[in-house]
């Protein structure tokens, strides 16, 4: 894999985002490893509350601060934070106020529920404010090297990120435009890329083209596609292509399985051969995702397949692997 | 990270016991009472296409079905080879082999609230309601309206009379439980001071200063825009004589999931998160009083060869050593290498499967085997119709 663009400004605000099911808050953590790999210090939000990056790290449910989760090789640390939408609804009125009665009064009136419920999309106005406020803290000296965040899935995500734009519109003056109008610059930045964690796959790898036309559309940036849980090649093309064509050499394959003790005869036989013909029509679909992806023009990173739930010693394998294939840095 | 040699094989291996409850979803569908299926479950586990394909099996039998599906990315469609679905049912051309119809549609949300505020108030209010920047922003962008309406939309089908049957997506939430909570959620909102205080008639922002909430006010004020503050009193006036119907309606369509006719249908993979969430949606089921039916679990993957135990491990690790390119050898240990990936995954899987039925044995599970291909067309439709309901 070639780096990225070198003109362009580091990213330090890295969105991921990908179908339910494909593995986006795993690729999350993974990348924020890799992201910390060297020295670096790296945060990783939750913006579902759904306690998955705990339960990935195999830990009791995160509070609303920000704690070390992990270390990285070479001295570097991942630390995450699970947003909690609450907290972060009283933490935006103290931004703006010293808000100590109001903020009470406020919950006591139902303000919370009013805001969350009459206005469902202030929750991401509130996680993008929050989001913006851990990537720029510290000013000149950031406080995290980089920012991964979990979020919403490929049929959410553009709302979630536009979020501000409709926001800013909405509240026409105040402080509340100018925090929307600041979030919004940040995402909109070229230090922001959204990045999609896909299967190769037609429905996942159809619905991140979607949103990759959805995102260029609100001129949001895109950076990788993230092609996880790629089964590693089992046949030469040779084979591969006789086998999809449904040519299986039964009689070889019938030799060699007896080579290794296997007496494949009969229904055995028929079904092995059925493993490997399947095996080639999926290989072939796959090549097809594959290519569809490639037509984006944006860069693939692949991760491979686990038979099992993913552990903690295979994120850092995980890590690793995102690291020799370059992490958009 | 494939582990071809690592995972023993086990007593598991080709020999698994499969467990004794089963859900009948033939029977469910078959049933003239069976009025509303409604299936949930989390993101990416084949909510959509389950849901299609059971529309698709009832319609077969002779059954008037309507499929509701609330989905930006239009599976649906692409399930159903629709160029295009929109916020009415559109019949579905299934063919001769069909005894019944089959109508799918794709929920819009704005149409539908937009329609549901016509229905409820005059055309001049209506159209200063449309016009409020508050009301566009909640009808289109926010998230969360999509289930409030996908509720609303269930509730007209049902009220037409139209289908026999009717089979209702969930929206692609966070949680299967949003959807559930959506029209409680807009009951809640209507019972909250906050929106009381702001109703209040011909009060409004200006009120709230003059009765001791000035400081409250002044910083609701000064933090939310007085613009917006404006536009959201405004739209909560102009709303105020629709809650009580919209209320009354969103009550109706909660009523209608506890009706004996209605059942859900749970889907998820055989993974931690899908099957947690499942879990969760089943307790919470049993809490409303609404009847679960049964899980659907998907995309399982039994392996095609049975060999005995330990023999897979033992030919792989042959195959695995012996560094010959010959055809034969190629194959053969492509086919091993293969066979007990299947294996380690169909262990595991039968594992969470276990671990699910353990806790809530009462629970029918039907376990749909991953197909070849993904389901893009009547003919995929079909074929997992005949698997969910043989």
């Amino acid at each position: 894999m070639e780096p990225m663009t070198p003109a362009r400004p580091p990213v330090r605000l890295h969105i991921v985002t990908g179908k339910g099911g494909t593995g986006k808050t795993t690729v999350a953590a993974a990348l924020a490893l890799a992201l910390a790999t060297g020295g670096k210090r790296v945060l990783l939000i939750e913006t579902e509350e759904r306690q998955a990056i705990a339960q990935l790290f195999d830990l009791p449910p995160l509070p609303y601060e920000e704690r070390r989760i992990a270390l990285a090789p070479g001295g570097g640390e991942v630390r995450a934070l699970a947003i909690d939408v609450e907290a972060a609804l009283m933490e935006y009125f103290a931004m703006f106020y010293n808000l100590g009665f109001a903020a009470r009064t406020l919950k006591r009136l139902g303000a919370v529920e009013f805001a969350t419920t009459l206005a469902p999309g202030l929750r991401d106005v509130l996680i993008t404010g929050k989001i913006k406020e851990t990537v720029t803290r510290g000013g000149e000296k950031p406080m995290y090297d980089a920012v991964v965040v979990d979020a919403p899935p490929t049929g959410r995500v553009v709302t979630f990120l536009g979020v501000t734009v409709a926001m800013a519109d909405l509240a026409r003056r105040g402080p509340i435009h100018n925090q929307a109008s600041g979030v919004s610059a940040l995402l909109h930045s070229a230090e922001t890329a959204v990045h999609l964690v896909t299967l190769l796959e037609d429905m996942p790898v159809t619905e991140t083209i979607e949103a990759i036309g959805q995102l260029k559309e609100a001129e949001l940036p895109v950076g990788s596609i993230i092609v996880n849980q790629v089964a590693p090649a089992r046949l030469p093309d040779k084979l591969l292509a006789e086998a999809e064509a449904g040519t299986v050499d039964t009689a070889a394959l019938r030799r060699g399985l007896a080579g290794y003790g296997v007496t494949a005869a009969g229904a055995t036989l028929t079904a092995f051969a059925d493993v490997i013909r399947r095996y080639a029509e999926q290989s072939a679909d796959r090549a097809r995702c594959r290519a569809e992806l490639a037509a984006t023009g944006l860069p693939l990173l692949d991760l491979p397949a686990s038979p099992t739930a993913v552990e903690l010693g295979e994120l850092y394998e995980l890590a690793e692997l995102l690291v020799a294939e370059g992490v958009p840095a | 990270m494939t582990k071809p040699d690592g995972t023993p094989s086990g007593p598991a291996s080709g020999t698994a016991r499969e467990p004794a409850t089963r859900f009948d979803a033939g029977a469910l569908l078959d049933d003239p009472a069976t009025r509303i299926i409604v299936t949930c479950g989390s993101g990416g586990v084949g909510k959509t296409t389950t849901a299609a394909a059971m529309a698709v099996r009832a319609a077969d039998a002779g059954r008037t079905v309507a499929v509701l599906t609330i989905d930006p990315a239009r599976r649906l469609a692409q399930s159903l080879g629709l160029a295009e679905l929109d916020n009415t049912p559109r019949r579905v051309d299934l063919g001769d082999a069909a005894r019944g119809e089959l109508w799918a549609m794709m929920l819009d949300t704005r149409r539908t609230f937009d329609d549901m505020v016509s229905a409820h108030t005059s055309p001049e209010r209506a159209a200063q309601i449309m016009a409020n920047p508050f009301y566009r922003s909640i009808s289109s962008s926010f998230s969360g309206t999509q289930e409030y309406m996908a509720m609303e939309k269930l509730g007209q089908l049902a009220a037409t009379g139209t289908w026999d049957l009717i089979v209702v997506d969930t929206p692609p939430s966070r949680s299967a439980l949003d959807f559930l909570d959506a029209p409680q959620r807009l009951a809640a909102f209507l019972d909250g001071r906050m929106i009381r205080l702001l109703a209040a008639p011909s009060r409004g922002v200006m009120k709230l200063v003059g009765v001791g909430f000035t400081l409250f006010a002044k910083a609701v004020t000064a933090v939310i825009g007085g613009q917006m503050l404006t536009d959201a009193a405004r739209f909560v006036q102009l709303f105020e004589d629709m809650f009580g119907g919209f209320r009354a309606r969103a009550e109706t369509t909660y009523a209608l999931l506890r009706d004996p006719g209605s059942s859900f249908v749970v889907v998820a993979t055989c993974q931690a998160d899908a099957l947690r969430e499942a879990a969760y949606f089943a307790d919470r089921l049993t809490s409303e009083r609404m009847p679960l039916a049964g899980l659907i679990l998907n995309r399982t993957h039994p392996p095609l060869v049975e060999l005995p135990p330990k023999l897979d491990v033992s030919a792989l690790e042959a195959a695995e050593a012996d560094p010959s390119k010959a055809k034969s050898a190629v194959l053969a240990r492509a086919a091993l290498q293969l066979h007990t990936n299947q294996v380690a995954l169909h262990v595991e899987e039968l594992r969470m499967r276990a671990r699910f039925e353990g806790a809530r044995p009462e629970i029918g599970v039907i376990p749909v085997p991953a197909l070849p291909t993904d389901v893009h067309d009547l003919a995929g439709l079909r074929t997992l119709a005949t698997v969910l309901a043989p």
